[in-house]
């Protein structure tokens, strides 16, 4: 299944300033909120990216998409440099070619756009101009995301939409300009379960169709098991496993994996979960120590791991990356 | 006896727009130390039917019918100065989005302190004992009790909300979506201490959540709702392994599970009803693939199929399981 690589990350980071005196210019502290994150993901693949909230996810698909600039590291989309694009017509170029899917359907829409405005916004600043165009590209999305007949949705509101409608016209939006890349931020947490598995579904159906990949941002592992077919667990900015999806999850390697996917409730009564080790809270990642992440919080580690900088990924097993000085 | 005893409960909401069908015709029991699970889609009723039996309700808010009787005493005519004696000392409740409801200019040990001297005669000395003391029940170290929510993580304020349900030795507590907003870590942590108060305690329990495998964890017996109606209702393993109602099997087929066979996932069309306009006949008969003709016109009656297994449906589905049809 895997094609050519078409997303390359290497050594990507992210700091935020912290403001710790209301009058000092200069930040002392900065939240490392993604810190040296490598990843590729290739053509028609789903990548997933799990973990507890404050892990670095969402920032991480905000600077794929440029939504945030990255404070270093490179990404690269087909070989080309996505950060040395600025502004013009290749930032235009970049946006028809990566798109975003964020969590939200009852923020994400314009409430005062019809669905027509909101799917065809995309298209207008691309230049499409024609209205006879616009109109047709926006009825074939619409039907290819499940809201038929289209000319029943275009003209009306997202108030009058469901959730589960709405996120389809999110996802109309995102598609219409045929995207390679798509950036899916949670995008089912909001739903209900009947309404959720439908837009699973959805998301699949268009990767076949539109030969789109994904970077899907979950912190649902068994949604992320159904939708990805890799994931990397990230803990506190750091990615700590990579793998295939069914691997991860059924035989985790590293402690933050094990722990996570143990106290995950299985919808069995008659399942019993393994303990789930780990020791304190999760805290925020400002100004980390130099050692392990999750050492603080590790069940196996000891005083090596404490002289030690933060592991790097190693290959465990083919494709399977765990970063973990005990392993 | 049961130690609450719900028949026939009714509830609408006055709105500009007609009434809002939330509760219809909801009959279940619960006994002493018992757990029930409530699960459901958003607006399918679970919330409304907790606040009922709180009798928590806005002013928009009527009770048609129906019996709530809790230890023997029906709440429903109750005056609300007698009801009063019953909520927390008999029935307390912990809040969905409770974490947010922590007043954040007042030390959390305070705001508990005040939870129990409107209820129980004690001193200011005695309250702060019995604080201590619910602290280290619910897992946190006493000292916590003179700080304030901002300095707590959210697991924690959940934790803090829980001892203050369990402030005046309740009966029952109620318990609605308490760890939705948490990390699955935190919540594993909570979901076992709950288990386990209520075990140490002999509490009964109503946990109100759409998440199914929350449910699963936590309950002895599980109701299901759809559209203000209860729908089916059995202990935990038979709802799993032999749901009958097309609603739940439709549940359990759409809900992805991190373990056992990675089965193809069902997705139920359509949307659940207005409940300004609840369609006539059984409420969920535009959505089910086995409607008959008097799916659509009479509204099937809440009956108990096998013992301690209910079902209210016309057709109820006696292979079990999950559906694997797409």
């Amino acid at each position: 299944m895997p094609g050519r690589e078409l997303l390359g990350v290497e050594g990507l980071t992210k700091y935020f300033p912290v403001k710790k005196r209301l009058f000092l210019s200069r930040a002392r502290s900065f939240i490392h909120a993604v810190d040296d994150v490598t990843f590729t993901v290739h053509e028609g693949e789903i990548f997933g990216l799990v973990g507890e909230s404050g892990c670095g996810k969402t920032t991480t698909g905000k600077l794929l998409v440029k939504l945030y600039e990255p404070t270093c590291g490179s990404i690269h989309l087909d070989g080309q440099d996505v950060i040395q694009i600025r502004r013009g017509a290749r930032l235009r170029e970049f946006r028809r070619r990566v798109q975003m899917i964020f969590q939200d359907p009852y923020e994400s829409l314009n409430p005062r756009m019809t669905i027509f405005d909101i799917v065809a916004e995309p298209l207008a600043v691309q230049g499409v101009r024609s209205l006879v165009e616009r109109e047709e590209r926006v009825a074939d999305m619409l039907s290819k995301v499940g809201l038929t007949p289209p000319e029943t949705f275009m003209f009306r509101y997202p108030h009058e939409l469901s959730g589960g409608q709405r996120q389809r016209v999110a996802i109309a939006r995102a598609m219409v300009l045929g995207p390679e890349f798509v950036v899916a931020d949670e995008p089912t947490s909001m739903l209900d379960v009947s309404i959720r598995a439908g837009v699973m579904k959805l998301l699949l159906e268009l990767r076949e169709v539109l030969n789109v990949s994904y970077l899907y941002i979950t912190h649902d592992l068994a949604v992320a098991r159904y939708m990805c077919d890799r994931l990397a667990v990230m803990y506190l900015g750091k990615v700590v496993e990579v793998g295939p999806t069914e691997e991860v999850i059924q035989e985790p390697l590293h402690p933050y994996t094990r722990a996570l996917i143990a106290a995950v409730p299985v919808p069995d009564p008659t399942y019993r979960r393994e303990p789930v080790e780990i020791k304190g809270d999760i805290s925020a990642p400002i100004d980390p120590p130099s050692y392990c992440r999750f050492l603080p919080r590790c069940p196996i580690g000891d005083v090596t791991c404490e002289s030690s900088p933060h592991p790097s990924l190693k290959e465990v097993r083919a494709g399977h990356f765990v970063a973990c000085h005990r392993l | 006896m049961a130690l609450l005893d719900v028949g026939h409960l009714t509830m609408h909401y006055t709105t500009k727009m007609g009434d809002v069908h939330a509760v219809d015709d909801v009959s279940f029991e619960i006994d002493a130390g018992e757990a029930i699970g409530l699960v459901g889609e958003s607006g399918c009723g679970k919330t409304s039917v907790a606040m009922s039996l709180m009798k928590l309700l806005p002013d928009n808010a009527r009770i048609l019918g129906g019996k709530i009787v809790f230890d023997g005493l029906d709440l429903v005519p109750l005056p609300e100065d007698e009801v009063r004696k019953i909520r927390w000392k008999g029935i307390s409740m912990v809040f969905q989005a409770a974490m947010n409801s922590l007043n954040p200019v007042y030390r959390v040990g305070d705001q508990i302190i005040e939870a129990i001297q409107q209820h129980l005669p004690l001193s200011i000395e005695e309250a702060r004992a019995k604080v201590a003391k619910l602290y280290t029940l619910v897992g946190m170290d006493p000292k916590l009790m003179d700080r304030y929510p901002h300095e707590y993580s959210g697991g924690m304020k959940q934790r803090a909300v829980i001892a203050m349900a369990l402030a005046c030795d309740p009966k029952m507590i109620i318990a609605d979506e308490p760890t939705t907003a948490l990390d699955v870590i935190v919540q594993d942590r909570i979901l076992h201490r709950i288990d386990e108060i209520r075990k140490e305690l002999n509490m009964a329990m109503m946990y109100i959540s759409h998440d199914i495998a929350v449910i699963a964890e936590v309950s002895d017996v599980i109701g299901v709702m759809y559209a203000g109606r209860l729908v089916e209702l059995a202990d935990t393993v038979t709802i799993f392994k032999r749901p009958v109602h097309p609603y739940t099997i439709a549940l359990m087929s759409a809900f992805p599970s991190i373990k056992g066979e990675k089965r193809p996932l069902v997705h139920l069309p359509g949307e659940p009803p207005d409940l300004l306009n609840p369609p006539q006949g059984c409420r969920f008969h535009p959505r089910c693939r086995y409607a008959t003709a008097v799916c659509q016109e009479q509204v099937p009656q809440y009956r108990e199929l096998e013992p301690g297994h209910y079902v209210a449906c016309w057709n109820p589905q006696r292979k079990g399981g999950v559906d694997a049809r797409a």
